[in-house]
């Protein structure tokens, strides 16, 4: 089974959802005509990344009779959707979430665990923290999402793969940090070292969408990626420009990989709960 | 001595700052910028980034001298305004300073300085209006750190794509950029006097100071442990000083606050809200 995948990195109009919207519109059009399956886009593409204050002004609920999610929702006839948003719960608490949408309905809401409050990072003063990390079933099979500094942590990922997931998507608004003598940002090169890890340790697929653009002084540098599950790089995106990347998933190769490698097969879960009791419970 | 490494990646570093500025100048409604071209390293790198990114036909590169200014300054900046193509104007100062000077037989030489690069900026913001081009500035990072400006002077601008470069890293990537020669390799210097050089109105080198504020600041180094790492104890605590102390003159003023959301505490979007 092949799986048509697309991530878009795209720069977007902090707080201008409905500008940000059309932007999404016309990508999964074009997406459309190239028989994408599943479309990705970054980190809180609807709205901009450093909101501040205007997160109670971007936020929107996944629901059909939502303005924003309405056309999307229509729009994931055709192709599957994950769209990155501020989600506001019916307590009035803000998440930076990520929406997966597919033959109009939504089968799966991330809301992010890790919020980033430290160095130039100021989410935890802005947003709630997300409290489960959930694997979802997809006609491609069972997948996961994390958003940004979800993945800088290893537990949410290998969280997921224990829940069945065999598709991680991964959404970021990251800005670029570290200019040494490298042709790569110490940012870039970090996160393209840990999509890489996961994929070798979890024998599955890793895509990562991270957005372009500014914010005030801050530069997100793109540079989408899809990694196999035998670590294998697929496709890279540009830097620092907006490009829709699209990769085909030879999902059979979980399969191959995994018959080689039964690194699934032999995790000792029991091993992990019973040492995670022993660790916790320590005075 | 700690291995200290302050090569950038010059395409890299062109790449995002490029695209800074037609970023933060295009998403405001604008097209063009305003650059006061000293003559100096600092005003040529953000000149040439400019250009790069806007065109050069978009940006204005404005020579101000004052009566003293030496005329390597001026001959430096036209070098650079014949090399990229930019538009410019020459606007002499001495008549905007001078009547303020008279006034005070006994000012200072830095009363004066502080006089010409507020002068200066009252000119490339007049300039700013006139073109309908944002200014472009031009502070590196290890003179915005050691608070060696004149606030409202020279560290004012819409933008600095070169302010998180330490100076030696500003003298990398002009080089890489074709900046030329006389202007990397003469002695830097604000001009606001005859002789004056900053590294002895300093008194340390900005090769050494560089080092030091690398490991201080970016690398998060505690004062005790550059010391231990080589640099002289002195120096070390006259830099360390220096850095908080101006601390002032990096902030917008702090505002008292009385209400229950104040400008600057608990008010809070960025600058390019909207865009």
């Amino acid at each position: 089974m092949k799986l048509h995948l697309a991530l878009a990195q795209i720069n977007t109009k902090l707080g201008d959802v409905q500008a940000n919207l059309d932007k999404h519109l016309s990508l999964i059009d074009e997406a459309k005509k190239r028989k994408t399956d599943l479309l990705v886009f970054p980190e809180l593409s609807l709205t901009g990344y450093v909101l501040q204050d205007l997160v109670s002004f971007v936020a929107h609920r996944p629901t059909d009779d939502d303005p924003v999610f309405k056309p999307l929702l229509a729009a994931s006839h055709d192709l599957d959707l994950v769209v990155g948003f501020v989600d506001e719960d019916s307590r009035h608490r803000f998440f930076i979430a990520s929406a997966y949408l597919s033959g109009g309905k939504v089968l799966h809401v991330h809301h992010k665990v890790y919020l980033p409050t430290y160095g130039l990072f100021d989410e935890g003063r802005f947003f709630a923290w997300g409290d489960s990390v959930r694997a979802f079933d997809t006609r491609f099979g069972r997948m996961g999402m994390l958003i940004c500094e979800d993945f800088w942590h290893a537990s949410p990922p290998y969280l997921l793969w224990l829940d069945g997931a065999d598709i991680l998507l991964f959404s970021s608004a990251s800005p670029g940090r570290g200019l040494g003598d490298n042709e790569k940002l110490e940012s870039a090169r970090w996160v393209e070292r840990i999509n890489m890890a996961y994929a070798s340790m979890f024998t599955c697929f890793v895509a990562h969408a991270n957005r372009v653009g500014y914010e005030d002084g801050l530069h997100f540098w793109g540079g989408t990626t899809v990694f196999d599950p035998n670590g294998e790089e697929l496709v890279h995106g540009p830097y620092n420009e907006e490009a829709l990347t699209y990769a085909e998933l030879d999902l059979n190769q979980l399969r191959r990989t995994r018959a080689r490698l039964p690194l699934l097969r032999d995790e000792r879960t029991g091993l992990v709960r019973s040492e995670l009791d022993r660790i916790l419970s320590r005075d | 001595m700690t291995d200290i490494d302050l090569t950038i990646n010059t395409d890299l570093a062109r790449t995002i700052l490029t695209g800074f500025i037609k970023s933060e100048i295009t998403r405001v409604g604008f097209s063009r910028a305003v650059v006061g071209l000293s003559g100096g390293i600092d005003s040529a790198l953000s000149c040439v980034l400019a250009a790069q990114a806007l065109g050069p036909e978009n940006v204005l590169a404005v020579r101000m001298p004052y009566k003293a200014s030496s005329r390597d300054s001026l001959d430096h900046a036209q070098l650079l305004i014949d090399q990229l193509g930019v538009q410019s104007r020459t606007i002499e100062i001495t008549d905007m300073v001078e009547p303020l000077i008279q006034l005070d037989s006994e000012m200072s030489k830095v009363r004066k300085g502080n006089l010409m690069a507020r002068a200066r900026m009252i000119v490339l913001y007049d300039q700013s209006e006139a073109f309908k081009g944002l200014v472009v500035g031009t502070s590196n990072k290890t003179e915005i750190l050691l608070g060696y400006s004149t606030m409202f002077g020279d560290s004012a601008s819409a933008l600095n794509p070169i302010g998180d470069l330490y100076k030696t890293q500003v003298r990398q990537l002009s080089r890489a950029l074709n900046v030329p020669a006389p202007i990397v390799d003469k002695p830097p210097s604000a001009d606001l006097w005859a002789g004056q050089t900053d590294e002895t109105e300093l008194g340390f080198t900005y090769e050494e100071v560089d080092r030091l504020l690398y490991l201080l600041i970016d690398q998060r180094y505690m004062p005790q442990e550059v010391i231990e790492a080589g640099f002289d104890e002195k120096f070390v605590n006259g830099v360390v000083a220096r850095v908080r102390r101006f601390q002032f003159k990096r902030m917008l003023p702090p505002i008292a606050k009385i209400s229950n959301r104040t400008i600057g505490y608990d008010f809070l979007y960025l600058r390019d809200w909207g865009t």
